[in-house]
């Protein structure tokens, strides 16, 4: 029993079943790039931005939920509001069949079942359906973000970029002609003609052109060289972070990730580490994204595993390294003792650390533990180059993730 | 995109010989495509025409169908477009049977096209060949102006859901004489009696004269008109200066921007006009579409359905036929089917006509037993609804034919949507069985923008004036400001909009006053409640103000 709008109906569908084919991405890529450039030029002409980045999520059993990522817009016009109106956006609607005024004919839950949004829960999907969305997300927020602090270190591998230029040569026809190499190819056909008598006195009308003697440029991938990057992603998982801040910190790091895997063409290498009063390694995003929840909060734990991750693997020379960490704000060590020692340790050789609060809702106007003794410790006003908070509250939409990844990662 | 093959073109004029013979009319060519999914996805955005102007909008509108469909597999697409020769797309693996059904019902759409009198501007040109070249123009243009374009095109579809297109409809087949009338009316109604005040007795004396003088001579008119410019040389300038009012109060909103905006009228800008002009027809000619929704798939259904059951070729795919049939044309339990509810409508209105109730004679009956025996045989239901076909629109045939006997032969309702707190859930429940009640429901739902003209008194050089005339529906306030920003753009002054709103600005409980709103237990009194205010919002380098007119 679904509100049905009579615009909705088309021949196509419903004689014919007819219905979108599900195409590979490469196709959307360029026009992409071209729509959200487009966009940027518009605050630069005075106008506000038009494309919104979205995800549609389709709820499925057992946590499978399926995500989307596509770009909308909305042609604003003057048109009359329906949300007002009885006979559109509520109530009345047609009906056909049995049944007394007054008589309820059917029914509906209010909530959507259960299972929307991210989170916890681990289903049977894939772990690559979420990469290559994930991939798709990246390219579209790549416009907004830019790795803080990247310098120079190492040559081990090269992180591939591309730009795209008009250098490759093709004969015969093209984008446009080079007009020198054309001429080289001309003189070259000549000489093996033999219609050059003499090298000295050379007469380009006599020339004989063949068609293929033109030269032209095309459009070429160029790779771009760049500095090499380790992303640690830190969750806290604890049982205080059961559904809201879950969703939203895991949101956040589904776009930072996102980003990554577009921005560095999924060279860049993350990290991902789970903890409660404990820590673990997971392999990969798909499970650090789906992982249960837990018991306790030791925030250090985290900390600590990603120094000696660091540490042991010597990274330090090689990467320029990133730690994103989301967390409720509670921790068990309530000074943050060992926590703060652990930070420490970290802004020695990290780029950025990005702390992200996803502030519960009975909690809302106090500070957290984390809040708190990071605030204490004036590491956020000595090292603001190297380190940055943000909080968000639990229920927070898709622009304030995104406002808080930039805080995370602004210069 | 590639045409269908000989094979199952010989099907579709095979179908057109039926159909013709049925009284259907339509231009002898068509062109039958085979698209691909991948193509109905491109092509939805721009309304099926493939040659429509590119435009950034439409490209994300791909991108999102793309990614919808990969969750929710289920996409709307229109098949016929209104071009000449008409074009119809169909999937590659239909069985024959299924494309007579299907190729009916295209003739019907192409028929409906080229009858209802809605369509009539459509007639005398190939839209594709207008929006292939129309394309290119944009396209040049683009190579000069870059993102200005663009530009230009988004603020005009701004305004483009508010066309004229009644006023250009009547324009069409506009007979000479009152045209000519307008100089007569304008001495007699407006000089005379609002601008010299004459007295009656002069006034009558005046009228007398130029009986007189039509009497001697009827082409004397001109005669009679330069005597009158003698005694008021300033005639003829008052006249010409209403003449261009009247004409510019007829005007939509782009038109009288059009016309008089002071930045589109400097040089520079002139290649703005193009691009607006082209916006403009592009949205008149997709107006009468959406207008007739309910008919045309009724008109559809209704000889898809006659024509193929009468149809020899097709013994033995009843049972298949009776299936894809039934799923279009089913009513659904609560919701509305604009196949199915056509389709009963013209049925229905052919079953009365044929059996002459559409009569004072039938009127006068009173008795239920009597009323469903009633027939007279006129059996004149045919060309009844082939007139109802090439003169209505969907609200005009809603108002018009859905009766108390409509709606009970097909045990019609209002369906209600209300909460149960204590269950959670949401209740729908037959609301009402009135007729006006139902009708009510159906021209609720039906297509309507806002009616929102130039006010030409409070218009001036640098400022314009709009004003919406309020029908108890406010404008989706989040779109304004966007909308007038456009419009300032393409005005190059300020722009002012006078509007209605709820006195209490949605504020906080907006959500729960929207749902409580219209529960009918409450309704009355809050309904009392309700003050709507006149607001005038200006936008002005970019910035808008809001200010409480009353």
């Amino acid at each position: 029993m679904k509100n049905k709008n009579i615009y909705q109906d088309y021949d196509c569908s419903v004689f014919q079943a007819m219905n979108a084919s599900n195409r590979g991405h490469i196709t959307q890529i360029r026009s992409l790039d071209d729509l959200l450039e487009r966009d940027k030029q518009r605050e630069e002409d005075g106008f506000p931005r038009k494309i919104r980045v979205g995800r549609l999520v389709k709820p499925g059993r057992g946590g499978k939920d399926k995500v989307v990522v596509i770009p909308t817009t909305v042609e604003e016009k003057f048109i009359h509001d329906p949300s007002l109106q009885p006979h559109q956006e509520d109530p009345s609607q047609g009906g056909s069949g049995e049944g007394e005024e007054g008589e309820v004919i059917g029914e509906q839950p209010v909530h959507a079942p259960d299972g929307e949004g991210s989170g916890s829960g681990q289903g049977e999907d894939t772990p690559h359906e979420i990469e290559s969305n994930a991939y798709d997300l990246g390219k579209i927020l790549s416009e907004q973000f830019e790795l803080p602090n990247l310098k120079n270190k190492g040559k081990k591998r090269a992180l591939k970029r591309y730009t795209y230029d008009m250098t490759d040569r093709q004969q015969g026809f093209g984008q446009f002609l080079d007009k020198k190499a054309t001429l080289r190819k001309i003189v070259e056909t000549n000489i093996s003609l033999d219609n050059i008598p003499d090298i000295n006195n050379i007469d380009p009308s006599e020339f004989l052109i063949s068609p293929k003697d033109k030269v032209y440029r095309i459009l070429s991938r160029e790779k771009d060289f760049e500095s090499q990057a380790m992303i640690f992603f830190v969750r806290d998982y604890s049982g205080s972070m059961a559904g809201k801040p879950t969703e939203t910190v895991v949101s956040q790091h589904v776009l930072i990730y996102s980003w990554l895997l577009y921005q560095y063409d999924k060279q860049v290498e993350s990290r991902f580490i789970l903890h409660d009063t404990e820590a673990r390694e997971v392999p990969d995003f798909y499970t650090y994204y789906n992982s249960r929840v837990a018991g306790g909060t030791r925030v250090a734990s985290g900390y600590k595993m990603v120094n000696e991750i660091v540490e042991k693997e010597n990274l330090i020379p090689d990467y320029n390294i990133y730690i994103f960490h989301g967390t409720d704000g509670d921790d068990w060590d309530s000074d943050g003792v060992d926590a703060l020692v652990e930070i420490r340790k970290m802004l020695v050789y990290a780029s950025r650390i990005g702390i992200t609060i996803s502030a519960n809702a009975y909690a809302y106007n106090r500070k957290s533990e984390v809040e708190k003794y990071i605030e204490r410790s004036g590491l956020l006003k000595r090292r603001a180059d190297l380190l940055r908070l943000n909080i968000i509250p639990e229920n927070a939409d898709e622009a304030m993730l995104i406002k808080g990844i930039k805080k995370l990662i602004s210069q | 995109m590639e045409l269908i093959d000989q094979h199952t073109k010989k099907i579709m004029e095979g179908c057109k010989a039926r159909a013709r013979d049925a009284g259907l009319s339509f231009q002898d060519e068509t062109l039958e495509y085979i698209v691909t999914n991948r193509d109905l996805l491109e092509l939805s955005p721009k309304m099926m025409i493939p040659t429509l102007y590119d435009y950034w909008v439409h490209d994300v509108e791909v991108l999102k169908e793309k990614g919808k469909y990969e969750l929710y597999p289920s996409n709307p697409y229109e098949t016929v477009i209104n071009t000449r020769p008409a074009i119809s797309f169909y999937n590659d693996n239909n069985p024959d049977w299924l494309n007579v059904m299907i190729f009916y019902h295209v003739l019907a759409h192409i028929d409906f096209f080229q009858n209802n009198l809605f369509f009539e501007h459509t007639w005398n040109y190939d839209f594709n060949a207008q929006a292939l070249s129309d394309k290119r123009v944009i396209s040049k243009l683009r190579a000069e102006k870059g993102r200005w374009v663009d530009y230009i095109i988004e603020f005009t579809r701004g305004i483009d859901n508010i066309v004229g297109f009644y006023d250009e409809l009547s324009d069409v087949n506009q007979p000479q004489a009152t045209k000519d009338a307008k100089l007569l009316d304008f001495y007699f109604d407006i000089f005379l009696q609002k601008i010299k005040k004459v007295k009656t007795h002069e006034y009558i004396k005046e009228i007398e004269r130029y009986n007189e003088s039509f009497k001697q001579d009827s082409s004397n008119q001109k005669a009679f008109f330069s005597r009158i410019n003698k005694q008021y040389p300033e005639f003829e300038a008052l006249y010409k200066k209403h003449i261009d009012r009247d004409s510019s109060h007829k005007m939509d909103i782009i038109q009288y921007i059009l016309k008089h905006s002071p930045f589109l009228n400097k040089d520079e800008n002139n290649w703005m006009r193009t691009v607006i002009e082209i916006v403009r027809n592009t949205s008149l000619f997709f107006q009468p579409q959406i207008r007739t929704k309910i008919m045309n798939e009724g008109w559809a259904s209704f000889w898809h359905e006659t024509l193929f059951l009468e149809d020899d070729r097709i013994e033995g795919h009843e049972v298949d036929f009776a299936k894809v049939h039934a799923f279009v044309t089913s009513m659904p339990r609560v919701g509305l089917n604009p196949y199915s509810l056509g389709m009963r409508l013209f049925s229905y209105i052919k079953e009365m006509v044929d059996k002459g109730k559409y009569s004072l004679e039938f009127r006068k009956i009173n008795n239920k037993e009597q009323r469903s025996k009633f027939n007279s045989s006129t059996n004149k239901g045919k060309d009844f609804i082939f007139k109802i076909r090439k003169d209505f629109s969907d609200s005009s045939f809603i108002n018009t034919f859905v009766d108390q006997d409509f709606v009970s032969l097909h045990k019609l309702f209002v369906a209600g949507k209300r909460l149960n707190k204590d269950r959670g859930v949401w209740e729908y429940y037959v609301k009402s069985r009135k007729t006006e009640d139902y009708r009510d429901m159906l021209i609720n739902t039906l297509y309507h923008p806002p009616y929102i003209k130039v006010d030409q008194d409070k218009t001036d050089d640098s400022n314009l004036y709009l004003n919406h005339y309020f029908e108890g529906k406010p404008l989706v306030n989040e779109f304004i400001s966007n909308t007038m920003l456009g419009i300032e753009y393409l005005w190059g002054g300020p722009v002012q909009l006078e509007t209605s709103e709820l006195e209490s600005a949605p504020s906080s409980n907006e959500n729960q006053f929207a749902m409580n709103y219209w529960d009918p237990i409450i309704e009355e009194d809050e309904k009392s409640e309700l003050v709507w205010r006149r607001i005038l919002y200006k936008m002005d380098k970019k910035k808008l103000n809001r200010k409480i007119l009353d």
